[in-house]
């Protein structure tokens, strides 16, 4: 038993050697310019944001494509990842582009958390991070650095407008209602913040767990502070449900709800009447009447037999992005200044309008108003025209 | 964009609640006194009432059969997607139950034959690892068969509309109905499990396994029975549940633990323990996030703390 | 009871030898996975103590994993405290407070009862950590800087360098292996073996039973508290999850699937696993079915593990040798 015991061990030993010996191959010899451009695309495939990452995904490939598949005159290949929208696992799956699979360049995400985990990757890399979606502040602010680029927004921007909005049709006092996590209080303070400039009120702040959709407690509280309107911030399926619960409640009658556009965008039809007259702001609205929205809209019906959404056109205005870039340094990724340069003077043409960026890598775009009704949304017009993010902390800048 | 994702995190255990009522205090400030009072005890009640449907059925299992199943939210689970399902297709609540509950009971069936019933004499620990496992599988299964999203359950359309408690409250009827529903069920297992046979049967092997089976009862198929039981509570649970809580990836590992917290406290092995301690969780619960709200996930625990310091086999259970 | 015979030492020095030689060969990105690999090892470690050695089923060992982990992040984002010889201790210390007063309140029960109240006493810590903007909330905490340890201005290990940081946690888990099995050769890990044993003759024995298991759920705690430290140091990253239950429950996975009850059970384990996870994500995004069907199989067919393969393979053929098939 002893020798079977040792012949085990000394297996085991070997066994993890060859482990450990196999992973020393390299997994790609680049050579030059002329190799393939190798792009990390770290988004969620899977999970409830899954047809977040789809529209980002599918409409980044329709830029390219349209740019004929190269960038700057070179070929690329596109790795993706599904990062599950978990941000315990963002740091080791960014590392798994960067480090293991050797990518140039990595783009993604859609979950603010993850967001920040790959920002830190990316950094210590020391290779260029581009978000086509995630919306946590601190990457343009607090955490901003030269090769963080963002091309979608920062979660301040599209709920800063509605405070004013809120006050323009009449309201004094307000409860806001969220998610009890960081993106969620990035919108509910952006929206205090125009709210209590303009002379409103914030009543209440109702904090709901994360992620339950159990609204009743926070509903009924609503009804017994009596606001004159409500500000929240859900996305996805919980705000289809929120809609549909503040309506079964009755309180929509009376107390107007208003929020970003991630509360309507992508669920509104399904929530039919309860959806009606909810305002909101974003910096996209499905039918702004530009010539490229419309262009854009048909491409990506035609493509993927979806309607195009905002996350659609950021994932479109990503390929722009990478097209313009690649494009000024003839696709020399290591070219890093002049990369930069281009990036940061950029003027991106977009289904949105279009926009630059800020100094510290934020879009700088219109916020839109928008509002549901007769079973459609619609743009009402420009809630905030040319909206920077403030970029506190940045010290970039 | 932020990142809410409903059910998708796994390693959190969020709470589902039943709701209560929108209310308009009458003398028109913010909170409402005893009727609020009222109403969050009602919703703490519906809510332990969800909750003891769950855990007898574990309390159940692990009492008679001496089983810990960590896979019993699992049953909690199936029961909802496969309700959603088969609501969406034959666009009748109800009869998505009808057909659903058998379903389920044959998975539970099929898990104990081929998998827990080589784990009956094995430490906890096999016990536990082995139907860790089990969870992971489910899960996964779940988003291959089922697809990754959340999904809505309509309510029938009898039962969809509000009633008018007093003059400015309502009161979601299908809520109403949750509560029902599971005091019917309770009812029927209490039936079951003092007024007949097999009851009896139960009864006395929660205690006195090998005297049952020295009695000449059947074990094995006594075992399957119970488990069969359990997971049909649990997924009844789950089907009720669902135009209420959604159905969403992982539904089934939030309400696991919860269970566990109220078997806990009521007594492993004990349906009257289950009972109290679901209850106590529920109302607890309630309590805890009117009056707390940053604390409140805590509120659940430290209850069950301050049971255990008290009486460590819980209210209802047998002394260890 | 680890007793090991010359040829075993030989076998775990080689082994530590070979880990140690490692990164002069190894691809960066495996280095890196190593080093996780093995502070996941030592986590598993402190939790074979408990779970192999006093037979305490612990399903919320992650919760001083977890706490481990804040503990950096707190100080260093926080407090911006950094010097490693404050870090660690803080770290240690608020491991073993935390399994003191969990051990305290689960001890007093037994089996299945212990099994789930220490499950429910980690998520109450887990909660602690993801209702509190303060601590990140539910997305986890990114730290600023990794600990560093340095006399004024000159530093003595750079944590941040991958090599190193490697070097250390090889030193770690090597140091943590001679420790406990220093801890069960003692009269005291003899004691927790026969408490596992049979616990009424311990007690009969006048043994203060409640007393033994809970220096070891401490020591078991502020061990995995140890393995937090490491694994926030390597990730720069504290999040929620690390006190979840499902982190419990796999590491409780990596003990059992390399034999609980050997100190270097949990070690392969944590190779083995964490190696077929990163192997099966590549193939499959479903990888977690694969694992979940794999774990079952273990459960029902391995309950010894892989450490304890050998035995079982010696005994078969021994069995089947006396039954005249030879």
């Amino acid at each position: 038993m002893k020798r079977s015991r040792r012949t085990f061990l000394k297996q085991a030993a070997a066994g993890t050697a060859v482990a450990g010996a196999a992973a020393f191959v390299p997994t790609r010899f680049a050579i030059g310019q002329k190799a393939k451009l190798k792009i990390g695309l770290m988004l969620p495939y899977t999970g409830t944001y899954a047809g977040l990452g789809n529209n980002i995904t599918d409409a980044m490939n329709l830029r390219l494509a349209e740019a004929g598949n190269k960038l700057g005159g070179r070929e690329f290949d596109i790795v993706k990842l599904d990062d599950e929208s978990a941000p315990p696992k963002g740091k080791d799956n960014a590392a798994r582009l960067l480090v293991r699979e050797k990518c140039d360049l990595l783009i993604g995400t859609v979950h603010s958390g993850v967001v920040l985990a790959m920002a830190q990757v990316a950094k210590e890399e020391n290779k260029f991070l581009i978000v086509p979606n995630a919306g946590a502040g601190d990457v343009t602010r607090k955490g901003c650095a030269p090769k963080l680029f963002r091309t979608s927004f920062t979660n301040w921007q599209p709920s800063f407008p509605c405070g004013d909005v809120a006050l323009k049709d009449g309201h004094k006092t307000a409860v806001t209602m969220t998610w009890n996590y960081p993106a969620g209080h990035e919108m509910t303070q952006a929206f205090k913040d125009s709210f209590t400039k303009g002379g409103g009120k914030v009543v209440k702040d109702i904090l709901i767990d994360f992620p339950s959709v159990e609204f009743q407690a926070g509903l009924t509280e609503i009804a017994s502070l009596k606001p004159d309107c409500v500000f929240v911030f859900f996305a996805g399926a919980g705000a289809l449900k929120y809609m549909k619960d503040y309506d079964a409640a009755g309180i929509k009658a009376r107390i107007p709800l208003y929020g970003p556009g991630f509360l309507t965008d992508g669920v509104y039809k399904q929530a039919g009447a309860a959806a009606s007259g909810i305002k909101t702001t974003l910096h996209y609205a499905d039918d702004l009447d530009l010539p490229l929205n419309k262009k854009f809209r048909e491409a990506f019906k035609k493509k993927t037999t979806r309607d195009a959404d905002v996350y659609a056109v950021q994932g479109y205005d990503t390929g722009t992005f990478l097209v313009q870039g690649l494009a000024a340094v003839k696709g020399d990724i290591a070219a890093d200044k002049a990369l930069i340069k281009a990036w940061e003077s950029a003027k991106i043409d977009s289904p949105r309008g279009a926009f630059t960026l800020s100094k510290e890598h934020n879009p700088i775009q219109d916020i839109y108003l928008r509002q549901v009704w007769g079973g459609e949304e619609r743009y009402l017009g420009v809630a905030h025209k040319a909206l920077a993010d403030p970029g506190t902390g940045c010290k970039m800048a | 964009m932020a990142g809410p994702v409903p059910g998708h995190d796994v390693f959190r255990a969020s709470h589902f609640r039943a709701s209560h009522a929108i209310q308009s205090p009458r003398d028109g400030g913010a909170g409402g006194g005893v009727s609020y009072f009222l109403i969050q005890t009602l919703n703490g009640v519906q809510y332990g009432f969800l909750l003891f449907l769950v855990a007898s059925g574990l309390t159940l299992i692990f009492g008679i059969m001496g089983v810990i199943n960590l896979a019993h939210g699992a049953f909690y689970m199936v029961g909802a997607y496969l309700a959603w399902w088969l609501a969406e297709r034959t666009g009748s609540l109800f009869l998505a139950v009808v057909l659903a509950l058998p379903v389920t009971v044959l998975l539970g069936l099929a898990i104990e034959r081929f998998g827990i019933r080589f784990l009956y004499d094995r430490d906890h620990m096999y016990q536990v690892l082995f139907t860790y496992g089990l969870i992971l599988v489910l899960n996964e299964a779940q988003r291959v068969l089922f697809g990754n999203d959340v999904h809505g359950v309509q309510a029938p359309q009898w039962l969809a509309g509000t009633i008018p408690l007093s003059e400015a409250q309502t009161y979601p009827v299908y809520r109403l109905f949750i509560s029902v529903a599971c005091v019917g069920v309770a009812g029927a297992l209490y039936l079951l499990i003092q007024r007949t046979r097999l009851g009896m049967v139960i009864r006395a092997g929660s205690t006195h396994r090998e005297m049952v089976a020295a009695l000449g009862f059947d074990i094995a198929r006594l075992f399957m029975a119970v488990f069969g039981l359990g997971a049909a509570l649990a997924a009844f649970a789950g089907m009720v549940a669902s135009p209420v809580s959604t159905v969403y990836p992982g539904m089934g590992d939030n309400i696991l633990i919860l269970s566990f917290v109220v078997v806990v406290i009521g007594g492993i092995g004990s349906i009257k323990g289950a009972f109290a301690g679901a209850m106590l969780v529920g109302v607890a619960d309630t309590f805890g996030r009117v009056l707390l709200p940053t604390g409140a996930g805590v509120t659940v625990y430290a209850v069950m703390a301050l049971v255990l310091l008290w009486r460590p086999q819980g209210l209802f259970g047998r002394t260890l | 009871m680890p007793r090991y015979s010359r040829a075993s030492l030989a076998l775990i020095a080689g082994g530590i030898l070979l880990l140690a030689l490692f990164p002069l060969w190894g691809d960066t990105f495996y280095i890196r996975f190593f080093s996780r690999i093995m502070i996941y090892a030592l986590f598993a470690m402190s939790l074979d103590l408990l779970v192999g050695y006093a037979g305490l089923v612990s399903l919320g060992h992650a919760a001083f994993f977890g706490v481990g982990a804040y503990a950096v992040a707190g100080l260093v984002n926080k407090a911006g405290i950094t010097e490693l010889w404050v870090v660690l201790p803080v770290a240690l210390l608020s491991a073993a407070a935390l399994s003191a007063a969990i051990g305290w309140i689960s001890i007093r029960t037994a089996g299945v009862y212990f099994i789930m109240i220490t499950l429910a006493l980690a998520q109450m810590a887990y909660y602690f950590f993801n209702d509190q903007l303060y601590w990140g909330g539910t997305d986890g905490m990114n730290i600023a800087q990794r600990p560093t340890l340095g006399l004024g201005d000159v530093a003595l290990i750079d944590l941040n360098n991958r090599v190193q940081f490697y070097y250390v946690t090889l030193a770690c888990l090597a140091g943590v292996f001679a420790l406990l099995s220093v801890i069960l050769r003692s009269p005291f890990g003899r004691a927790l073996v026969g408490i596992r044993a049979n616990e009424g003759r311990m007690r009969a024995l006048g043994y203060d039973v409640q007393t033994y298991k809970l220096i070891a759920f401490v020591v078991a705690g502020t061990l995995a508290g140890l393995a937090g430290f490491l694994e926030a140091t390597r990730s720069t990253f504290a999040t929620p999850a690390y006190l979840g239950w499902h982190e419990s429950g796999h590491v409780l996975m990596i003990v059992i699937l390399g034999g609980m009850g050997t100190l270097f059970g949990p070690v392969i384990g944590a190779f083995v696993l964490l190696l077929m996870e990163d192997f099966f994500a590549t193939l499959t995004d479903r990888w977690l079915l694969i694992e979940g069907l794999f774990v079952m199989a273990v459960a029902l067919l391995m309950p010894q593990g892989i450490a304890g393969l050998p035995r079982r393979i010696a005994a078969l053929t021994a069995a089947r040798r006396e039954n005249g098939d030879g």
